[in-house]
């Protein structure tokens, strides 16, 4: 079976992390098996799964054998293992660091601000609460004058960023509501991986869609 | 213009910068910011970095944030041997795996036990009391002891198992990161080192690898910290009230 050469990645598409791998997986045609997972049903928490990930998180990536977590480790590997459009992680010095600067940056302002989901009641006031800061350096020190986060093209950067601000919708709330400069950013990054985001955006939608429902 | 970079040895992030490009012997320019005297709230750095944080880099007309991406620039600018972030896609992944995973794990729960405790041999003294004027209440003490614990256990188990070094056989970036954070509570009078030989080994040969006389200058300040603390002017240090208030009580 050929199914030996495939990256397989395990993802929960209510998490942000794992729809931004699955954006690009699916935008730049790299083969690839899903093992879907859902969190809310324990699946992180089998045996079988802490053995592949002693965390217990998602996304993981195995390909033919080498494990790996983290999900910018997980897109950076992919986009330089594979042909993708350049684009996605410059190769330029410069064009790069950019890349790793909005990356590290990112887990500590941007990726806190899915909690203004809601899911996690303890986190909301604090995501809440630094949600402006959060919004507005996005807006005077990543996006500037530019189309996208780190320049003129989208880069994984834009992914993880996009992702993460998709994930209050769940909730019922739209971050970027007031926000009109972040929300054409949104849309150039829609328009940058076409069909991919809504496909990876369904689980999201369909739990908005209910929860509306039900109001 | 030479290379700039604004660093504050109190920070983990700083010291692993100043001993990346000390060690590979890139010349650069020290401004030296002192975060606890608020520099990085004035008008010449926000210039650096809207980011007002540091490490930041300057290289003519580049400027950059962030110490990761300040030493994957450097690697990449000056060459720095292989082993650092190597070429090899698996073993750069595994650098980038525990790099991005130690973001909120290790440094968060090192920089709060630093923060909730300073302790000279005699006294407690609580770097926290100092600014706040307040005691650290016991269950907070206690559950960021348990999260640097579960941290420092994943180091051991996850990212060394029973290899030398985070990668493989040889020092990277991600030891180097890995070690400045973990010296961090170690500067509160914390020893995270004891009880753990595997932690130790692994310390003891990053030492050997970056050099004790580099390693010790670079950590002098962090290690004098419980020293610092009784002379340090409690008003100038009230501007972190609010940040101390929202991270850690």
């Amino acid at each position: 079976m050929a199914t030996g050469r495939l990256v397989e990645v395990y993802l929960d598409l209510l998490s942000q992390p794992c729809r931004a791998v699955h954006i690009l997986l699916t935008c730049t045609k790299i083969p690839h098996r899903v093992r879907t997972m859902a969190l809310r049903k324990g699946e992180h928490r089998t045996l079988d799964f802490t053995k592949l990930n002693p965390m217990q998180k998602v996304p993981v990536m195995v390909d033919d054998g080498f494990v790996l977590t983290e999900s910018d480790a997980i897109l950076k590997y992919l986009a330089t293992k594979y042909d993708v459009p350049e684009h996605w992680y410059p190769r330029q010095p410069e064009r790069r660091a950019r890349v790793d600067e909005y990356t590290a940056w990112h887990h500590t302002n941007t990726r806190p601000m899915g909690f203004c989901d809601g899911s996690a009641p303890a986190r909301l006031n604090r995501a809440l609460s630094d949600l402006d800061d959060t919004l507005d350096k996005l807006e005077s020190m990543f996006l500037r004058r530019q189309p996208f986060l780190c320049g003129d093209d989208i880069t994984v950067a834009d992914l993880l960023a996009a992702c993460e601000l998709t994930q209050p919708l769940g909730g019922g709330r739209d971050v970027l509501k007031e926000r009109p400069q972040l929300q054409r950013w949104r849309s150039r990054v829609q328009s940058a991986v076409g069909e991919a985001f809504d496909k990876a955006h369904g689980v999201l939608y369909a739990l908005r869609d209910r929860r509306r429902a039900r109001l | 213009m030479a290379l700039e970079l604004y660093l504050d040895l109190f920070s983990q992030p700083c010291r692993s910068v100043y001993i990346f490009a000390k060690k590979n012997n890139i010349s650069f320019d020290f401004k030296k910011l002192s975060l606890l005297d608020g520099e990085q709230y004035g008008e010449d750095f926000g210039k650096i970095s809207l980011i007002r944080k540091a490490p930041a880099l300057r290289d003519g007309d580049f400027c950059l944030a962030e110490s990761i991406a300040i030493m994957l620039y450097l690697a990449e600018k000056f060459k720095t041997p292989d082993f650092w972030y190597p070429a090899d896609l698996q073993q750069r992944a595994r650098v980038n795996e525990y790099l991005s995973w130690q973001h909120t794990a290790i440094r968060m729960h090192g920089s709060k036990i630093f923060w909730l405790r300073v302790r000279s041999p005699s006294l407690i003294f609580l770097m926290i009391p100092k600014v706040m004027g307040v005691e650290v209440p016991e269950d907070k003490m206690n559950a960021a002891l348990d999260d640097l614990n579960s941290s420092l256990k994943l180091v051991e188990e996850k990212f060394l198992q029973d290899r030398p070094f985070i990668a493989g056989d040889q020092i990277s970036l991600a030891d180097l990161v890995a070690i400045v954070e973990i010296m961090q509570p170690v500067g509160a009078g914390l020893d995270v080192f004891e009880g753990r030989p595997k932690l130790s080994a692994w310390r003891d040969r990053v030492q050997e690898a970056i050099g004790k006389e580099l390693f010790d200058e670079a950590h002098q300040y962090i290690l004098g910290a419980q020293e610092s603390v009784k002379t340090m002017d409690s008003n100038k240090m009230q501007f972190f009230k609010p940040k101390i208030l929202r991270l850690f009580m």
